[in-house]
């Protein structure tokens, strides 16, 4: 059982981003992501949601074997087991976090049956209060408004409600405080386990010292050019990514 | 056999005073003598001027499901007092307002409050094109609501109004005249329903007058069968330093024509004017409105959205008039129009008339599709595409809801709202 991406390449208009990526991530384990700006770690992550901007010209994505490139639906793909928490994620103005999260789960629920509404309260304020987010946060539009750190904050909680097979993480850590980087770390923590794989993207060792990875994986160009263990990690921390092209370069 | 819309077999047997009856002759006679509207009127330009034919329309019967009716007339949790009418009379009605209040109907008012009937009764001129129909109503008018708040009064709960139509054809006339003395304050939900998926015809008026520093809000929640043709004429007067907030929720009709006035006239007078309007099928909304400043320093701002599907169309003509006495007007007039299909046809005319130059207006009409980002996160949550298209519909509603302060209040609307556009 795994999420694996298998010879993905996909454009954005004529200009390809991944250009032949290959990724397994089993379940029950954390990898993580590193790389330089524009290397192609966001546009994976979107592929993957089906963002309608991406064009898949060869390769296919298997969620436990199910090919994701079949169902042409995003919310089909979400409701299969894939949550994406987006690097900028999207405001929409007027539809409260309750509601909307309220109507993903409503969504995976056989037709005719109803959301038990005081259930989902009390499951919502238990995930909040994990992700110390103020519970006046119900009522306000999603994303509408808030700071970065917020957004990042209320994509995690979207992820603790809905429950996922495999998660992404884009960029989780970045707006984050301090305090909030341990925090919303801890809410990651709670959902490491044998039933789920998760892909963390970031740019710092930091946030690994706290949700540690199985495997980190080095992009470059939309590919994966290097894997290894956390130690990787501080390596580029230390060093940068120079010094991986340079061996990319050696070995062709 | 029914009689036709123009004879009143009732009037000499109504518990109208005969001063008034005089009156409606004189109206019916206006009405008649009145050509119809075309659309080189400017009030009319764009118009469907095919609803304007009323001869399929008949005279209303007594309602025949009294009892449901008044059973189906629950709005808020709360309220201090609620009118239920069904074919231009009075079902029902329970108050337990505060002293002084009048909460009648209007025929009882035009008898026993006859100055203050005279006073404010259709005082506001009809300017937006539609004086034919001001008339007709005026000569057909059977039942109403009347409200006179006085002065230094609160009303702290929401009073409920319900005017019904009920039968084929049948033609109503809803009016609404609420008259807030200085430094009062009230809030009023008048519903427009019909008991029925039949045609019908409404041709109603509200008039809302606000003495100085007098606080009202008015919501209209209109849940006309989508086969009913309705004409709404609202006047609004705001006198010095008093707040109006009118937000008129279009949510039936097959074809709706609104016209709203605004006449601010008094120094630091305040008019909101929201309204929404979903929109589906062949539903038309057209919508006029004239937000005039007669004092200085008032602020009137307008807020209309609309949401169009299918071949749905709607039309809104706004006019700011600043007269020249207006110095240190702030007047705002936007339309947004959210296009969610190919086929619907949304028409908006904005403008400006400033006859003084210190003030600060601006206007502005909008046209803009479903979001696709927004549309994609929903998805990439689960949310299937319909139901995603459906909330953002909602929220793009709701951010104008957030204008009512009332909390009750608000979140009523947000589930009238939400059912209306079926969302669980
Ligand atoms: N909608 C778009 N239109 C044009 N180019 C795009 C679009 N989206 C992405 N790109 C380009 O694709 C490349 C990869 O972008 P992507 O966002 O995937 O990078 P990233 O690895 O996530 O970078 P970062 O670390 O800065 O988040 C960039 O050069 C970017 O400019
Ligand atoms: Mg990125």
């Amino acid at each position: 059982m795994s999420l694996k991406i298998e010879n993905l390449h996909a454009n954005i208009g004529d200009r390809e981003i991944l250009k032949g990526l290959n990724l397994e991530i089993p379940k029950g384990e954390v990898h993580a992501i590193m790389g330089k700006n524009g290397s192609g770690k966001s546009t994976l992550a979107k592929v993957m949601a089906g963002h309608p901007d991406y064009e898949v010209s060869i390769g296919q994505v298997l969620l436990d074997g199910l090919n994701l490139f079949e169902m042409e639906e995003p919310d089909q793909r979400a409701r299969t087991g894939l949550f994406v928490a987006f690097q900028y994620p999207m405001e929409v103005p007027g539809v409260t976090i309750a509601n909307f999260i309220r109507a993903a789960l409503q969504a995976r629920l056989p037709e005719g049956e109803e959301l038990d509404a005081v259930e989902y309260y009390h499951h919502l304020y238990e995930k909040m209060d994990m992700l110390k987010i103020d519970r006046k946060f119900t009522s306000r539009a999603v994303n509408e408004g808030f700071s970065g750190g917020e957004k990042k904050r209320c994509e995690i909680l979207q992820m603790a409600m809905l429950n996922p097979v495999y998660a992404v993480l884009d960029e989780t850590d970045s707006g984050l405080d301090i305090d909030a980087l341990r925090i919303v770390s801890e809410g990651v923590n709670a959902m490491r386990g044998p039933e789920r794989g998760l892909l963390v993207i970031t740019h710092y060792q930091r946030l690994l010292d706290y949700i540690v990875p199985d495997v980190v994986h080095v992009m470059v160009d939309g590919r994966i050019v290097m894997s290894g263990d956390k130690t990787l990690a501080h390596k580029l921390e230390a060093e940068g990514y120079d010094w991986v092209e340079k061996e990319i370069l050696q070995q062709a | 056999m029914s009689n036709t819309l123009m004879e009143n077999p009732i009037a000499a047997q109504s518990a109208w005073p005969a001063w008034f009856t005089a009156e409606q002759a004189i109206a019916l006679a206006e009405y008649e003598k009145s050509p119809t509207p075309t659309r080189k009127n400017e009030p009319w330009r764009f118009a469907n001027l095919k609803p304007l034919d009323l001869s399929a329309f008949v005279e209303a019967k007594p309602v025949a499901s009294e009892g449901r009716l008044i059973n189906a007339s629950a709005g808020l949790a709360e309220t201090s007092a609620k009118l239920v009418l069904g074919n231009n009379t009075l079902l029902h009605r329970e108050s337990s307002l505060p002293a002084g209040v009048i909460f009648e109907t209007l025929e009882t008012a035009a008898t026993k409050h006859t100055d203050l009937f005279k006073k404010y009764f259709m005082a506001q001129p009809v300017e937006l094109g539609s004086h034919k129909y001001a008339a007709l109503h005026k000569a057909r008018l059977a039942g109403g609501a009347f409200l006179f708040v006085p002065a230094n009064t609160s009303v702290e709960l929401p009073i409920e109004i319900f005017q019904w139509v009920e039968g084929a054809n049948a033609s109503v006339f809803p009016h609404t005249l609420i008259v807030c003395d200085e430094n009062s304050s009230v809030t009023v939900v008048d519903y427009f329903k019909s008991a029925d998926k039949l045609p019908a015809f409404a041709c109603g008026v509200n008039d809302l007058h606000l003495a100085a520093g007098a606080k009202l809000t008015y919501v209209s929640v209109q849940d006309w069968s989508h086969e009913t043709t309705a004409f709404h004429l609202n006047s609004t007067s705001v006198h010095r330093n008093a707040t109006c907030t009118a937000l008129i929720a279009n949510f039936g009709g097959g074809f709706v024509r609104g016209e709203s006035l605004s006449r601010l006239v008094g120094e630091g007078s305040r008019s909101e004017m929201f309204s929404i309007n979903p929109v589906e099928g062949t539903r038309e909304i057209d919508q006029r409105t004239l937000q005039d400043h007669v004092a200085p320093n008032a602020t009137s701002d307008l807020l209309y959205l609309n949401a169009l599907d299918d071949k749905s169309r709607t039309i809104f003509a706004g006019l700011i008039k600043v007269e020249p006495g207006a110095r240190g007007t702030d007047a705002y007039q936007k339309v947004k129009n959210l296009i969610l299909s190919d086929d619907a046809d949304p028409n908006s005319m904005p403008g400006l008339e400033i006859l003084n130059d210190e003030v600060r207006c601006s206007h502005g009409a909008t046209n803009g599709p479903v979001s696709n980002e927004e549309l994609f996160y929903m998805q990439a949550r689960g949310i299937k595409r319909d139901a995603g298209r459906r909330l953002i519909v909602n929220g793009f509603f709701n951010s104008l809801l957030e204008r009512i302060e009332n909390k009750p209040l608000r979140a009523h609307l947000e589930q009238l709202l939400a059912k209306r556009l079926a969302i669980a």
